[in-house]
């Protein structure tokens, strides 16, 4: 029984633990560099802060965006702490978007799982547009045009959700024509 | 219910069924006895010493099957205290301290992947790579042999041998192994990375710093952990992170993933016990309790938390904390409950942060015993126990001998699949209820309350079972949680293979009966009926006042508003 036990585990730790990934990394490599690097524009959520930026999701990694850390809260939902932080991040996002007035979209004071999302929903994206219009001076239309001009469908109008890439549209933002009056975060 | 969740729903399960149907034909082929082996495979049964026609008796089988597990958890620890010195450690990690080391090389090997540590900043790309991804196919792959174990105890007649453990583990990572390479191709075009550096600069746009990111060869990694119900993650955050899951796309790929075999075997059972009705119903049972619960948590986390609409927040989404705006409420419902049914254990959304409800389906799914699709190959012979059961009992009401696709039903196989069903359910109650009362429990918690409880509840259903996924916010890093779950994790396992090979082995030794009069059918409806009120009636007496005093309880404070 020992023979079998050592051929078969070095055999199948040679093919399926070195073989298996190091054959697939070099196909990837050669098909598909841009995706197999992580090189995408937006594959992974920064931090954005700043009237000038939409914002995306509050991210429970430290510091926030941590690509080397994912992490999400695992808070409960019935969890005093949990509600307490909500409750902060309900009065911050009010007090930016003092146009605002209905209640605050649940992506913008909820973690993320990872961390790391780069996405927020349309309506959280719109919520928005306001405050990022006076402090750009850009006109609300034109933003308006790039929310959905960054809006990703439903994969064949039926898995996941309607979503803004955050990290795409700023990076949209920031390349509109002109600097902005008050764009001093860069 | 919005009609999105119930379009996606069913969509989902349409082509997860119409793939599983024809996979399944195909591995019925590629496993059968009559299958010839290839010449690689010759090759290998010849430097192993193997004569792959020998048949070994089912004491000689769970021997090999054993050994064969222990070695690889060794190799596992070892690689894992040895990385330092080893090769494609460009991050330099440091050795995996032992107690996390030993709970790791247990959790891998059988196939539970429950992760005490955080991948990116723990395992090296070569212990991610030779130990992890290798055991993430050999544990599947004896899964599927102890299942090909228990068909040919069906389907053979006063036989002495059950069948070769070399020949079936061989046989099932080959079917494996085509599967996972075209689901690394697949997720790496979706964007999961695939290299042998470990960090990547990215520019920001709102700072001049660069973000760094882990990478490293994730596709690979991801494809089999979720095709062989493993679930063990690359990245801490698991399938929730972007680039573990970048895209709905290949959200929907890996979900598939992780159902696709343990349905695809349904089917290659029902084929090689040359009845495909007899398939049909398993694949029915498991779906009558997935989809029930399934919808649960779709309306609970749809419903949202009272409490943070009393604060302002817009709930038209549903509860949205710890998920991913890309999935939302229904692509992370839909996962957490496949996850669980099957014992994958991968999350694409943090259960620790589900509304009680949400939380009680995967929680109960696992209880179960992971016989609800389960894992690859022990999913299906879990579920044979409790098919013994159910024949059990029916035969008892009618007053008949029970017997199962001719085969009779007698002390000996309802003492083994007594023995299976209660073990793992008493590491289950007895973890959870030692780590309450011990100073590690309470201290390690993440939440308060009746929400504290499910993460214990959570924690020992989740390794007594061999799925893997946590309420993450449990700290279980420590020595007292990583020897419990540890214990749990190879109950779990090898406390259901060998009595399940041992009714093989008593199986195997009977004569066919002829189908008469007093033979109730198990292809029909009213077999489909006594199967799931069993598997029900069991989860339910065993489990419910564990869950009164967890989810149920917290459900009630979320209604009346307490925190």
């Amino acid at each position: 029984m020992i023979r079998p036990t050592l051929v078969f585990l070095t055999v199948f730790t040679a093919l399926t633990g070195l073989a298996y990934p190091l054959g697939l990394t070099a196909l990837a490599q050669l098909a598909f560099p841009v995706q197999a690097n992580a090189s995408g524009l937006g594959v992974v959520g920064q931090a954005f802060t700043g009237p000038g930026f939409f914002e995306g999701r509050p991210s429970a990694t430290t510091p926030p965006y941590n690509g080397e850390s994912s992490s999400g809260s695992n808070l409960g939902p019935t969890n005093p702490a949990f509600l307490d932080q909500v409750k902060v991040r309900v009065a911050a996002v009010r007090a930016a978007n003092p146009t605002q007035s209905g209640p605050v979209p649940a992506d913008l004071v909820t973690a993320s799982g990872s961390g790391l999302d780069p996405h927020l929903s349309v309506a959280a994206a719109r919520y928005q547009v306001a405050r990022v219009a006076a402090a750009t001076g850009r006109p609300r239309e034109v933003l308006d045009a790039l929310i959905e001009a960054h809006t990703e469908g439903r994969w064949l109008g039926v898995f996941g959700e309607p979503r803004v890439n955050v990290v795409a549209l700023n990076t949209a933002l920031v390349r509109l024509a002109g600097v902005a009056p008050d764009h001093d975060a860069r | 219910m919005s009609s999105h969740a119930l379009i996606e729903l069913l969509a989902s399960f349409v082509v997860l069924t119409g793939l599983a149907v024809p996979l399944g034909e195909w591995g019925a082929r590629l496993l059968a006895d009559e299958a010839r082996p290839t010449t690689p495979e010759r090759w290998l049964y010849r430097l192993a010493g193997v004569d792959p026609a020998s048949d070994l008796t089912w004491r000689a089988y769970a021997a090999a099957l054993l050994v064969f597990n222990l070695a690889g958890t060794l190799l596992v620890y070892g690689l894992e205290r040895a990385q330092a010195w080893l090769p494609l450690n460009p991050a330099h990690l440091p050795g995996v301290e032992p107690g996390v080391a030993l709970n790791t090389a247990v959790s891998f090997a059988t196939n539970t992947n429950w992760q005490a540590y955080a991948g990116e900043t723990t395992m090296s790309l070569f212990t991610q790579m030779a130990a992890l991804t290798t055991q993430n196919f050999v544990s599947a792959a004896t899964g599927v042999g102890v299942l090909l174990a228990v068909i040919r105890g069906l389907t053979r007649v006063s036989a002495k041998g059950v069948g070769n453990f070399w020949v079936d583990l061989t046989r099932s990572t080959l079917l494996l192994l085509p599967l996972a390479a075209l689901w690394t191709v697949l997720l790496v075009a979706q964007g999961v990375p695939q290299t042998l550096a470990a960090k990547v600069e990215v520019a920001q746009v709102a700072n001049a710093t660069p973000q760094v990111l882990a990478v490293g060869p994730v596709a690979s990694q991801v494809a089999i952990k979720q095709l062989g119900t493993n679930g063990g993650g690359f990245y801490n955050a698991n399938s929730a992170h972007p680039l573990e899951n970048p895209t709905p796309a290949s959200n929907t790929l890996e979900w598939l993933a992780i159902l696709l075999l343990p349905a695809a075997l349904c089917f290659t059972f029902g084929r090689l016990v040359q009845d495909r009705r007899q398939g049909w119903l398993l694949y029915a049972a498991m779906l009558c309790i997935l989809l029930p619960l399934t919808l649960l948590g779709l309306w609970a986390e749809l419903r949202g938390v009272p409490a943070l609409a009393a604060l302002g927040v817009d709930g038209s989404l549903g509860h949205l904390e710890g998920k991913e705006a890309r999935f939302g409420v229904v692509s992370s419902v839909l996962w957490s409950t496949a996850t669980t049914a099957a014992s994958n254990g991968s999350v694409n959304a943090m259960h620790d942060s589900f509304t009680p409800l949400a939380g009680l389906g995967p929680m109960w799914l696992m209880q179960l015993g992971e016989v609800i699709f389960g894992g690859v190959g022990s999913g299906l012979y879990g579920l044979l126990l409790h098919v013994i059961v159910a024949v059990f009992i029916s035969g008892l009401m009618v007053g008949r001998t029970p017997e199962y696709l001719g085969k009779k039903i007698e002390a000996r196989e309802m003492k083994m699949a007594s023995l299976a069903i209660l073990l793992p359910s008493a590491a289950v109650l007895v973890g959870t209820a030692v780590s309450s009362v011990v100073t590690d429990g309470p201290a390690a918690l993440g939440n308060p309350g009746a929400h504290g409880f499910s993460e214990l509840l959570y924690a020992f259903s989740s390794t007594a079972n061999n799925n893997g996924s946590a309420f993450g916010g449990l700290t279980v890093n420590g020595p007292f949680f990583t020897l419990s779950t540890a214990v749990c994790m190879l109950i779990g396992r090898y406390w259901v293979i060998i009595p399940v090979l041992a009714i093989a082995g008593s199986l195997a030794a009977k004569r066919r009966i002829p189908t008469s009069a007093g033979t109730l059918p198990t292809h029909t409806p009213l077999f489909l009926g006594l199967l799931v009120a069993t598997m029900i009636l069991i989860g339910a007496l065993t489990f419910v006042p564990a869950l009164a005093l967890g989810p149920i309880i917290e459900h009630l404070q979320l209604m009346g508003g307490a925190s």
